[in-house]
């Protein structure tokens, strides 16, 4: 009889519904007490920056939505409406254009990380995948929101990055119409981009959850790269993690603000303040500072690569090295087999490593300079420059940049020797042994 | 504490590798001038911007627009409504269609923008030999280091060099991109009856137009930094108390 009478099997309104969704379980499960390895330094709080960031982008871009109109006509004066009449605008507009940057700052230092401590090694293949799927959908939302201010440089930019599909053989030109929804970037473009520009971002946090439920799964690499050992190795993600991500919290927004607040178009284009104009092409089209490298990579194939069978052009070559150069990143688990995680263990992998990185900024800076000018960089206020073109160094970067991956990770997965590890995180010291 | 300092050095380097942005070609760089709106607590010199508005009203205006600026806007140059509304009423708008279908006439009020030399960029090209003068409003952003480009600019005419042709219609002006800009050297000493006692130069026109048109591209710089360092201070003494709290919280764990 007891079973026809309806009993709520709780105390109070949350045991009541997360007895029916376990949404507290859940809560409490993965951010309070998640176990997380205790020896995560700094550079592991970029995750969760990267995932607030995404919110904060999500928020300020709706409400520039509200009063943003896509069409060519008005584009660029509806941004200039918001910058001068609408309440609170500047400020909206200057933390999400500047967000961007803050975005790929934070999400490269995050990818750089998992470089150096091996985040993309068994079994936390998926997690990268995720991790690089993100990354790309992260590129094509802010070229999109790019292009939507209708400056200069966001219709030379469109102009510049969809012509690139051009090169593919056949059925290249049908693509780059259907594309644009017309014969140039024009107004179809617009509309579309600024629906894509809205739409992606919800993608990216659908891909974002996959990427946490990927890492709670195994939990969090740590500096050390060696597996959870023995309960006393983990410390339970709240307070600890909580308040240390709040801490780096804080640092990232003083960063972030100061940019808005006091050089808010410091890491944009003046010729974005210039209207777009189909019929003036600016001196130098450049991208934004973040995809500069992937540009650089670009322009570097500047040869016909003749196969034999068939010639790829220039053209079609530098388009399948710049993907090329984000797509090699899914096979990295694979190409990296050697069993030690953490470069702190690898005596070769950890000096390689900085010849890549330092390979990716020169890159950065080949990507801002003219192909034929003398390469220069500026360190601590000096011009320094060695008399090479600058397509030159982009393409030794270049190379050097897809060896790593293809040639020396396959080839230090065999030779480099495998060194000592620590036993265990709370006992690294002690118990270390030579040997495998 | 070491790896604090670490983190932020580690932020500072990255941000510190930004590219440098190639201008378009060999540009001189303009000189710094100490504006009065630089810096953390940087303000508009109202005083100065009156000066810059009258030079671009007597001078500019010949050529140039302001689209992006109504009359009402210019209130925060401190000047009163009712100074606003008899400045706008020295313009005429056109307006309408009225009830019978009619465009007509009107005085401007201070909801209007700054109407512009011309009606359109065909009339402006056939009024300046096939050159567009610019539209005004963004200039000082639109430009590397905009403000002191644009000063430098309005002073930067010389005669050219022996070897360099100029083609009719052209002048020197060595910073402007190409040396040959289409504008006239704008002003002569004089040209301008200031109603202050500043020095009426070519300089002294050069830098207040530019300080004015600085504003016209960001009328919000007062508001934006005043507020920042409102946002900083707070941010600022939040990230130390995080900090304090975080150290706090970690202080029993062993081998972090």
């Amino acid at each position: 009889m007891a079973s026809t009478v309806y009993n709520p099997n709780t105390k109070g309104w949350k045991e009541w519904l997360d007895h029916r969704l376990p949404v507290f379980t859940f809560m409490d499960h993965e951010l309070n007490k998640y176990p997380t390895p205790k020896n995560l330094n700094y550079w592991w709080n970029f995750g969760s920056l990267a995932g607030i960031t995404l919110v904060i982008m999500i928020m300020t871009g709706l409400f520039l939505a509200m009063h943003y109109t896509s069409s060519t006509t008005l584009a660029f004066n509806s941004v200039e409406r918001i910058m001068r009449d609408v309440n609170g605008g500047w400020l909206i507009r200057y933390v999400h254009a500047n967000g961007a940057s803050m975005f790929f700052m934070v999400v490269y230092i995050h990818i750089f990380r998992g470089l150096y401590f091996g985040s993309y090694k068994p079994p936390r293949e998926v997690l990268w995948a995720l991790g690089v799927v993100i990354f790309l959908l992260m590129m094509a939302t802010a070229f999109m929101g790019y292009v939507l201010p209708w400056g200069q440089m966001s219709f030379w930019g469109a102009t510049v990055i969809t012509n690139l599909f051009s090169a593919i053989p056949v059925i290249g030109d049908t693509i780059v119409t259907w594309l644009w929804g017309g014969f140039s970037v024009d107004n179809p473009t617009l509309t579309r981009f600024f629906a894509l520009h809205f739409l992606m971002p919800f993608l990216i946090v659908g891909v974002v959850i996959l990427h946490i439920v990927a890492l709670h799964r195994f939990g969090s690499n740590n500096p050390l790269g060696i597996d959870i050992k023995e309960k006393k190795d983990t410390i339970p993600f709240h307070p600890y993690y909580t308040i240390k991500d709040m801490y780096g919290l804080g640092v990232f927004l003083c960063i972030w603000a100061a940019f808005v607040f006091y050089a808010p178009n410091y890491l944009g284009h003046p010729d974005n303040y210039t209207p777009a104009n189909p019929m003036v092409t600016p001196a130098h089209i450049v991208p934004e500072w973040y995809f500069l490298p992937f540009y650089a990579i670009l322009r570097a194939v500047d040869f016909n690569i003749p196969l034999g069978f068939y010639t790829i052009e220039a053209k079609l070559g530098g388009v399948i090295a710049m993907f090329g150069s984000i797509l090699v990143l899914f096979a990295l688990p694979w190409l990296d087999k050697h069993p030690v995680r953490s470069a702190r263990f690898r005596p070769y992998y950890k000096w390689i490593y900085w010849t890549w990185i330092i390979a990716f900024v020169t890159l950065g800076q080949t990507g801002a300079l003219l192909p034929d000018q003398p390469f220069y960089f500026i360190f601590f206020g000096h011009e320094v420059s060695f008399g090479i073109k600058t397509i030159t160094v982009a393409q030794i970067s270049t190379f050097w940049y897809f060896f790593v991956f293809l040639g020396v990770m396959p080839i230090l997965s065999k030779i480099e020797p495998v060194k000592a590890l620590p036993y265990s995180i709370s006992n690294p010291v002690l118990t270390a042994k030579e040997g495998k | 504490m070491k790896k604090t300092i670490f983190s932020l050095v580690a932020s500072a380097l990255v941000f510190a590798s930004v590219p440098v942005f190639a201008g378009g070609g060999a540009v001189l760089e303009p000189p710094q001038h100490p504006w009065s709106f630089e810096g953390v607590t940087g303000k508009f010199d109202k005083q100065q911007l009156q000066r810059g508005f009258q030079v671009y009203k007597e001078v500019c205006s010949t050529c140039h627009a302001l689209s992006k600026i109504a009359f009402r806007n210019l209130s925060d140059l401190g000047y009163s409504e009712d100074e606003l509304k008899a400045l706008a009423g020295q313009y005429k708008v056109i307006d309408g269609p009225n009830d019978a279908g009619d465009m007509f006439e009107r005085p401007a009020r201070p909801s209007d923008i700054i109407p512009g030399p011309f009606a359109n960029e065909k009339a402006a090209r056939a009024a300046n030999g096939g050159a567009y003068p610019l539209d005004l409003s963004l200039i000082a952003k639109a430009r590397h280091d905009g403000s002191n480009y644009v000063r430098a600019l309005l002073m930067g005419y010389e005669n050219a060099p022996h070897d360099m042709k100029m083609p009719d219609g052209m002048y020197y002006n060595k910073y402007f991109a190409g040396h040959q800009i289409a504008m006239p050297s704008p002003f002569s000493d004089g040209a301008v009856d200031y109603q202050d006692n500043s020095p009426e130069t070519v300089q002294q026109y050069a830098t207040d137009v530019a300080a004015f048109l600085t504003w016209a591209a960001e009328p919000k710089l007062e508001t934006r930094k005043a507020l920042g360092l409102r946002v900083m201070t707070f941010l600022l003494s939040l990230t130390v108390l995080l900090y304090l709290y975080k150290r706090k919280v970690w202080k029993d764990v062993k081998g972090h």
